[in-house]
């Protein structure tokens, strides 16, 4: 099978897509807590991308998109059958997955995609795994299923209360540790302001919190220092050092601004992006009227 | 052409200066600066060459082409004959011809360097390359018969592209694995377009395909495949040439503000990534009007005149000690100048504010004067007292050099690295630790020079050859 082909794709919210794609060496390879770093086409940028699961049998690895700027959006245009032009991995270190007892993972939007290996390795290692889901509302609920599946316990919780329970992660997390249900681990990932209230919350508990953190990457290999963010006073590169750190020393103010360097140039990818669909549709058009 | 032409006339023959595009165009364009020779003007160079029975040039290149007899072959117009002879020792004449410092090497020690003017071996090296190239009259080296044998490069940089040329001539079944999605290491996404355009370094890896050398990209050796796999895998020795890594930064404040870069990363995004073509490329980079770039080598200069190429008012240098430290090419220096380049010598910035919104405004520096020479021969900056000042600006490239890259390291225990993570290696040939396991280039040296790195592939080929033959390590 070539390489790099889509063998199947799956929308499991707005904007949201699973693609399984063949990647037989990083399927073998990959553990719980690593990425890929991928480019949709000839002109694509390097997106990191967490491995969600993989098939080392089939040879396949998962990855979650979320269309957010332009690249992303071109990707969830893509269909089975098709090719991504270049995929790297597997990158990071691994999860550190030991028996520890009760882990929580507590996850936001795509982020579920990015907890839901680790919290599988960790109730494979022997865990009692309890896993807490947000989302705005509920069609942005991902992979409840395959969270229930591997988890011991699932709650979900909406912002707008149209599923689950009225409120975000930290309202569930905070009833749970009210009702003396201590982690011995907690596992945070998700949107970075989540991840920092998380971490504030599990601060005062002492409970150990580790964060997956999203920087902005090009090589994905520690050549850059692109993806470079503070952690306990000092700079790691995300890529080669983590990408999961301890919750309660990462400088998330910093890392929030750092995310949001290239926001005007996103606008006018955007812009070109939108262009370029509506003269692709203009040119359907054309070709369904001359037809 | 008159060959034997008496000395006295040749010492009458000026240098011939390298045409070169407008200053005030070039700081707009990316394209190449340097136009190359005209056959003429190369013919009237070569000419300049004397032909010492003891040619001193030779010992002051790193890997010892045989310059006067490449230049003869120039002067006979036999530029097949030349290049041949140049890739006896160099497989990339194209690009050192364009890149090395040659006024620090073969230049140097060329006998008409002290009274008159050096012979530019490095623009005649290019000349033929260019030749070679642009008439398409490649000759395909003569290879050995196939041996069958595996063995893998690791890294497509000058290390690892010399090592993979030799050992495919030699009949040898070789593979280049590369991290990134094009191969060629810093040649690809460090040095600029209008320094070393990228289609050389494309035919360059053509031909080595068409020698049979296989290419692998996307592949993080260590990562989805360590030395030991690679090992059971059939390869029978390996060579790793990974290059430097790890940007250094100054751990001062403020640099992880919005609109500081490393240079690996401002470079990266435009040569590799097409940045400057945003937003027909997707990858996006911040355009800078007062750009500080920190260092004085050749990447700080690349840097600095990318930055100009982008649009920035104020592109410029800052470095801790004055211009005749700086480690890059006089030529680079000379031409960021005359494209405008400022140029802030003994200033060295110990912080950086930030606006409300966390991007890069404003560098406190202080300045330096020079002291005594340091362990590098350099005059040590020194600070001088109450002498901080501050400078508006809204970019900053951090050049002061990089570590070496962590991955083959973690992931090979049984390699032994130095205090700063680099290869330790037995110079003759490359040979590491692990047995099998050769390593060049600057992963061994730390940030060094394309020359060095070709030579230490070429020095490994031979070792991994030897080895091949005689099982020992
Ligand atoms: C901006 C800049 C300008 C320069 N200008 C000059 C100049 O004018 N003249 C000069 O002589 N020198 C110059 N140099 C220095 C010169 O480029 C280097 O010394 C030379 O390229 C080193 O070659 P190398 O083969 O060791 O490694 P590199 O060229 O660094 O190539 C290493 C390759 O290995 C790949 N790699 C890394 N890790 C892995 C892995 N785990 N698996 C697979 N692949 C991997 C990398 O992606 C890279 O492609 C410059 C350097 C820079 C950064
Ligand atoms: S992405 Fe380049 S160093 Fe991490």
């Amino acid at each position: 099978m070539p390489l790099n082909k889509i063998v199947k794709t799956e929308l499991l919210g707005p904007e949201v897509k699973l693609f399984e794609i063949t990647a037989p060496r990083i399927a073998k390879k990959r553990k719980a807590g690593q990425f890929i770093i991928l480019r949709v086409d000839d002109h694509g940028e390097r997106i990191p991308l967490t491995i969600a699961d993989a098939d080392a049998e089939k040879g396949t690895i998962t990855v979650i998109v979320q269309g957010l700027g332009a690249t992303s959006k071109r990707f969830l245009q893509k269909e089975a059958g098709d090719i991504v032009w270049d995929l790297a991995g597997p990158l990071g270190k691994p999860t550190h997955i030991e028996k520890r007892g009760l882990v929580i993972a507590v996850s936001g939007g795509v982020g579920t995609a990015v907890a839901m290996p680790i919290a599988a390795a960790s109730k494979k290692a022997g865990n009692t795994v309890y896993s807490i889901i947000g989302a705005r509302t509920k069609e942005l609920v991902i992979l409840e299923k395959e969270m229930t599946e591997r988890t011991d316990k699932i709650f979900i919780t909406t912002d707008d209360g149209s599923y689950g329970r009225k409120g975000l992660v930290t309202d569930q997390l905070k009833s749970l540790l009210d009702d003396g249900i201590i982690p011995d681990e907690l596992v945070a990932i998700g949107p970075l302001p989540m991840m920092r209230a998380v971490s504030e919350l599990t601060r005062s508990y002492n409970i150990p919190t580790v964060v997956s953190l999203n920087s902005i990457m090009i090589d994905g290999t520690g050549m850059c220092g692109g993806c470079r963010a503070t952690v306990d006073g000092k700079t790691v590169f995300v890529c080669v050092d983590g990408p999961e750190f301890d919750g309660h020393k990462v400088d998330f103010a910093e890392l929030g601004r750092r995310q949001k360097a290239y926001l005007e140039q996103e606008k006018q990818s955007m812009e070109a992006f939108s262009h370029q669909c509506r003269l692709e549709v203009k040119a359907k058009k054309l070709k369904i009227e001359t037809a | 052409m008159e060959n034997n032409l008496p000395n006295r006339e040749r010492l009458k023959i000026k240098r011939q200066p390298m045409p070169e595009q407008d200053p005030i165009i070039r700081a707009a364009n990316f394209n190449e600066v340097n136009l190359g020779f005209s056959k003429e003007a190369a013919l009237q160079e070569a000419l300049r060459c004397l032909q010492c029975p003891k040619p001193t040039c030779i010992e002051g290149c790193p890997v010892n082409i045989k310059i006067p007899e490449f230049i003869n072959l120039i002067v006979k117009e036999d530029f097949a004959g030349a290049v041949a002879k140049i890739k006896e020792d160099n497989s990339l004449p194209a690009v050192c011809g364009r890149v090395c410092p040659q006024e620090e090497q073969c230049e140097a020690k060329c006998i008409l360097d002290k009274r008159f003017e050096a012979v530019s071996i490095g623009r005649l090296e290019r000349f033929v390359a260019d030749w070679e190239r642009e008439s398409g009259q490649f000759q395909v080296p003569e290879k050995a018969p196939e041996t069958g044998r595996k063995i893998a490069i690791i890294g497509s940089g000058p290390s690892g592209l010399a090592c993979a040329t030799d050992l495919a001539i030699m009949g040898h079944d070789v593979t280049v694995f590369e991290a990134l999605h094009e191969f060629g290491g810093v040649l690809v996404y460090g040095i600029p377009e209008f320094r070393l355009p990228k289609h050389i370094l494309k035919v360059e890896i053509d031909n080595l395909k068409n020698l049979g050398v296989k290419f692998v990209k996307n592949f993080i050796a260590g990562r989805i495949a360590t030395l030991n796999e690679l090992f059971t895998e059939g390869f029978e020795a390996i060579f790793v040439g990974v290059g430097a890594g790890l940007p250094w930064f100054m751990n001062i404040p403020g640099e992880n503000l919005n609109g500081v870069y490393s240079a690996n990363e401002f470079l990266t995004r435009v040569n590799l990534m097409r940045a400057y073509d945003f937003p027909n490329w997707d990858t996006p980079i911040q355009i800078g009007k007062n750009v500080a770039v920190i260092g004085g080598g050749n990447t700080a200069m690349d840097a600095v005149r990318t930055a100009k190429r982008l649009g920035a008012k104020r592109a410029m240098i800052f470095y801790r000690r004055s211009e005749a430290e700086m480690p890059a090419r006089i030529e680079e220096v000379h031409h960021a100048k005359e494209e405008g380049v400022e140029f802030h010598t003994l200033v060295s910035p110990i912080r950086y504010e930030g606006d409300e919104n966390g991007w890069v405004k404003k560098a406190v520096s202080v300045r330096m004067e020079l002291g005594e020479p340091d362990a590098s021969g350099r005059r040590r900056p020194v600070l001088i007292p109450d002498s901080e000042f501050e400078m508006e600006i809204d970019q900053v490239v951090v050049a002061i050099g990089n570590g070496s890259n962590p991955i083959i390291g973690q992931t090979t225990p049984d390699l032994t690295l130095n205090s700063w993570g680099n290869i330790v290696v037995e110079e003759s040939s490359g040979k590491t630790s692990k047995r099998g396991v050769f390593a060049g280039g600057d992963i061994v040296t730390g940030g060094a020079t394309v020359i060095l790195a070709m030579g230490a592939g070429r020095k490994a080929a031979k070792a991994i050859q030897k080895y091949l033959e005689n099982n020992e390590w």
